[in-house]
């Protein structure tokens, strides 16, 4: 929006092309309207300014917007009150029907109850080390990887570029069995890695995705400023390192939330590969005690479990919907 | 890293091939990680997968070839048909709402002046959520007697219903998690797609005189028409791979009325400790999804998105 002075002349319409990323229509200045503040959103939809003004255009909005804000309210945030507040309630409060809407006592008890019996101290550690863990991997290895497809253009660049954007087209579900048994017994080297780390660490990287977000980004950065470190004698890593690392920050920030959010939040794969209790990440644990918890027990161990999830996302909003929205239009 | 050798200002080699060379082994210096993670966990297994279904693996001695006995196992097996049932009316009854609604609402949210933030965060806080954690709360709310649903039923007076325990209800509560899980990703999406929609063609539109639902239906869905097919093709891809909802809420019961391709594949592995069969069901499946993700290579390379 920052263009919008000289957007004055209005372009015949185009057309129909998808979605050009910053869109130009924004800040129009058109005839009568004074520019009120230079901040404020120009941003027109379906219902223009001008009918929003009127007296029942007014009415309309506000009754939309309580319902939509309601609505949402309880569609998304009643579940995870009652989840809340489920386990704060005695197991006799949790039986009684009609539900009390606020729990009599509030008990925290439980809380440290679930944190004892379920050894979430243990399942939360494992999940940050395989977090952490697939997080470093992915960007060692896919920065890596990028760069060299994108700067350096080897032989058959192209060609190892389609086949691991090829992985994308395969639906994960489908190649879980010969994951599962190539991670059990590794060909050639043999090796078993079930109920190590590196059967989350090493699959996480594999990822194409990643891989093509950072291509695209790296393929943005002016060749010049490459050229120019080259001849003052820098190694392809040390102009990884200096030069396209610190301008890439956006991209690697992306694709640094998308990698830990997965793996969090991963639960087939670490079922499979991390059968022992005492290695199991926090979703595939508390599965699989679920069914000898008490039901407020179990649910003070779901809110623990959401906690780190939802901290990040208070936290990285942003880029948790910058990635999302990169992944939808490209792809 | 080895191939990394400082290069001396003075020795700048006169062979352009020389040169080349060395670009290369840096950049397959470079690749190597990559190369070798992918190749260990995605391409070798892609190939398995195809090796896996005509064989017989009993992890003793090495696997046996065994033609069409693994495809034979689990077509005659009780459970395929409804597994490929059930996968089907999951995917589409999880279409009907979960591909509608979150268009709607990106709709109504890209008009509202107020409150964006929030919204957003709470249409998108689900999403964040391991799913195992929703899927587990929501199987509380379906306990038939002292869950939030058959609550919220008798408040309005309605029957309760027995919910995962019936045969009729349960696929529907199986769908229900899923869409409350997922319905932020398309909303978000679409919401953002909105936004890149030209004020002109509202204004334009406006001018002609279209009303409300006209607009919408000749500037915002042809403006979004693209990313509409291409979230279309997503979501299917998405839901018929659907497991841990079967898998941590009814085991594929009552009666095979849950029972997923997906979750039929673990149960093969890992129930029956029969691989073979596992993979042929895992091939079933991958060629039904290649069709879609072959018309979404077709779509999105045509238009360049």
């Amino acid at each position: 929006m920052s263009h919008s002075t000289v957007e004055s002349s209005s372009r015949p319409s185009r057309p129909v092309r998808p979605a050009p990323p910053p869109s130009p229509g924004h800040g129009k200045t058109r005839r009568s309207r004074a520019p009120k503040k230079k901040m404020e959103r120009q941003f027109r939809g379906l219902v223009s300014p001008h009918t929003l003004n009127t007296r029942r255009g007014r009415t309309i909005y506000w009754i939309v917007l309580v319902t939509v804000v309601v609505g949402f309210t309880a569609i998304f945030v009643f579940p995870l009150y009652w989840m809340v507040t489920g386990a704060l309630k005695s197991s006799e409060e949790l039986a009684t029907i009609p539900p009390s809407f606020f729990p009599t006592s509030i008990d925290w008890s439980v809380y440290a109850e679930a944190w004892d019996q379920l050894d979430l101290g243990l399942f939360l550690r494992n999940t940050v080390i395989y977090a952490v863990g697939a997080w470093l991997f992915t960007l060692a290895i896919d920065v890596t990887a990028a760069y060299a497809l994108s700067k350096l253009r080897p032989m058959f660049g192209k060609l190892i570029l389609a086949l691991m954007l090829a992985t994308l087209m395969i639906p994960p579900m489908v190649i879980l069995l010969p994951a599962y048994l190539t991670v059990k017994d590794l060909p050639i080297l043999g090796w078993n890695l079930l109920n190590t780390p590196w059967a989350i660490w090493l699959p996480a990287a594999a990822n194409g995705f990643y891989i093509f977000l950072l291509k695209r980004f790296f393929d943005s950065i002016p060749r010049e400023l490459l050229e120019a470190a080259e001849i003052d004698g820098a190694t392809p890593f040390r102009i990884l390192w200096s030069i396209v690392l610190p301008v890439s920050r956006p991209i690697i920030g992306v694709v640094s939330i998308l990698s830990v959010v997965t793996v969090w939040k991963d639960f087939v794969w670490p079922l499979l590969v991390l059968p022992d209790s005492d290695k199991m990440s926090i979703s595939v644990g508390i599965s699989s005690l679920s069914a000898q918890m008490p039901q407020n027990v179990l649910m003070a161990a779901l809110v623990i479990a959401s906690i780190p999830a939802i901290v990040v996302f208070f936290i990285f909003q942003r880029s948790i919907m910058a990635g999302l929205t990169a992944g939808s239009l490209k792809g | 890293m080895t191939t990394m050798t400082a290069r001396g200002p003075q020795r700048r080699a006169p062979g352009a091939v020389r040169r080349g060379l060395r670009r290369n082994l840096t950049a397959y210096g470079f690749l190597c990680g990559a190369l070798i993670c992918f190749a260990f966990f995605s391409w070798y297994p892609m190939v398995r997968e195809f090796l896996l279904s005509f064989q017989k693996t009993n992890f003793v001695g090495p696997p046996e070839y065994v033609g069409l006995d693994n495809f034979q196992t689990v077509i005659e097996d009780s459970a395929f048909a409804p597994a490929w049932i059930n996968t089907a009316m999951f995917s589409g009854l999880a279409l009907i709402v979960g591909y509608a609604v979150p268009f709607v609402a990106a709709i109504v949210l890209n008009e509202l002046r107020h409150a964006r933030a929030y919204l957003r965060f709470v249409v998108y806080l689900p999403v964040m959520l391991p799913p195992a954690v929703a899927v587990l709360l929501f199987k509380w709310f379906y306990d038939p007697g002292a869950g939030l649903f058959n609550q919220i039923l008798g408040l309005a007076h309605l029957p309760a219903l027995s919910w995962l325990d019936s045969t009729s209800t349960a696929l529907i509560s199986l769908v229900i998690v899923s869409t409350w899980m997922n319905l932020g990703t398309g909303t978000l999406i679409y919401l953002a797609a909105l936004q890149s929609i030209p004020s002109e063609l509202y204004e334009a539109a406006e001018l002609d005189g279209a009303g409300l639902f006209k607009r919408v239906w000749h500037v915002t869905i042809p403006q979004t028409k693209l990313i509409l097919l291409v979230m279309l093709l997503l979501q299917i891809v998405a839901t018929m791979q659907v497991f841990i909802e079967p898998y941590l809420l009814t085991g594929g019961g009552p009666e095979n009325a849950t029972v997923t391709v997906a979750y039929l594949m673990y149960q093969y592995a890992f129930s029956f400790g029969n691989f073979g069969g596992g993979g042929a069901l895992g091939l079933m499946l991958m060629l039904v999804l290649m069709v879609f993700s072959a018309v979404y290579l077709r779509v999105s390379r045509d238009n360049q998105i």
